[in-house]
């Protein structure tokens, strides 16, 4: 008998502290195995965020960084700008690169920074117990909006892969998410490329990954899933926002 | 035939490779917790696994090794 699944080497032993059916897990795995397969465990460094993914150092068997709330781009950049030939990514939520780091965000973008930015977009603010987040979703009830997101005085959720697909820096944005099987698989595509990308020095990689949070959206773990494919799927439609060299390459 | 091994500590009772199993023979137990206070998952009926490794590929936390 042959292995055909087990848990890729560029993860730790770690236990992950994320709760039951959160898939931040999901996502650790696909990132772990797509750098596992690329071999580039010895030369690639992560930058963690603030968020629930705070202890991704933890997680990860290559070298990590934590940067501050919002700023992982901006480590990503100085990284990679010192040492070219490593791999730099970042794994960033929605109140992290979307709120607090927006201007890294775009920036990196714009300058077309040869990075690989992975996006959870779980539509909330996880760690800090569940307030809105520039991407919760019109309607959405969360502890700072607790009778549904009202865009009159809150605003309308932000599309990061619309908004940078505006600017000519990026090299590859796509949105994928990772609720059922054949969604993981697409996931684990986009997150690939992302990196090869890098690796061919074409610049500037984000995959935006609808993701769950069965906590704070009081839901559960299957619930959170099919939320994604009822309410968060036709609000943040799945695709390739930007490929300029215009080959899906998986 | 296929062979599931699983790492029952990291288990976290989530469910979501119990609803991803084609063959419908995973299920959370019903006797057992562990270290954690988490129902463990356990497979009913090896003999049915077809080695698709879907339940895997939904488990957030690496809980489980296909061979086949
Ligand atoms: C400078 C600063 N401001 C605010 C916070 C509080 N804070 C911690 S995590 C977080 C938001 C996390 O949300 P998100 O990035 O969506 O990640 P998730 O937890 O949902 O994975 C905030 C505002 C902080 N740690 N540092
Ligand atoms: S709070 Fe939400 S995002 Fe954070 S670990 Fe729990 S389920 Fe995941
Ligand atoms: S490998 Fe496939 S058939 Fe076997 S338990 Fe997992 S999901 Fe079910
Ligand atoms: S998906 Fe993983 S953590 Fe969730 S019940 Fe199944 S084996 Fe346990």
């Amino acid at each position: 008998m042959a292995v055909v699944f087990e848990k890729p080497k560029a993860l730790t032993d770690a236990v992950l502290h994320y709760c039951p059916g959160c898939t931040h897990g999901i996502v650790h795995r696909l990132v772990a195995e797509v750098i596992d397969e690329l071999g580039i465990e010895g030369k690639t460094i992560g930058i963690a965020p603030v968020g629930c993914s705070v202890f991704a150092y933890n997680y990860f068997t290559c070298d990590m960084v934590e940067a501050a709330h919002g700023r992982a781009p901006a480590v990503a950049t100085g990284v990679k700008r010192s040492d070219p030939e490593k791999i730099v990514f970042t794994y960033q939520g929605d109140g992290d690169l979307a709120s607090i780091g927006m201007c890294e965000t775009v920036h990196s973008a714009a300058r077309g920074e040869n990075i690989t930015i992975i996006f959870i977009n779980n539509a909330i603010y996880g760690m800090t117990g569940g307030q809105m987040a520039p991407t919760s979703l019109p309607g959405q009830v969360t502890q700072t909006s607790p009778y549904g997101r009202n865009t009159e005085t809150q605003g309308y959720p932000i599309r990061v892969c619309e908004l940078l697909s505006e600017l000519d820096g990026p090299a590859y944005l796509e949105r994928v998410t990772v609720n059922n099987v054949k969604n993981v698989r697409n996931a684990k595509k986009a997150i690939k490329k992302a990196f090869r990308n890098q690796l061919e020095g074409k610049g500037f990689s984000l995959v935006e990954v609808l993701s769950s949070c069965p906590t704070n959206w009081g839901m559960t773990p299957q619930q959170a899933l099919d939320w994604i494919d009822e309410k968060m799927i036709p609000y943040y439609p799945l695709g390739v926002y930007r490929d300029k060299d215009g080959e899906n390459n998986g | 035939m296929a062979k599931l091994t699983f790492k029952e500590e990291l288990c976290k009772g989530c469910g979501l490779c119990v609803n991803a199993c084609p063959k419908k023979i995973l299920q959370l137990s019903r006797e057992r917790l562990n270290q954690k206070g988490h129902s463990p998952v356990e497979i009913i009926d090896q003999e049915k696994c077809i080695g698709c490794a879907f339940c895997a590929t939904m488990c957030p936390d690496c809980v489980i090794t296909v061979e086949k």
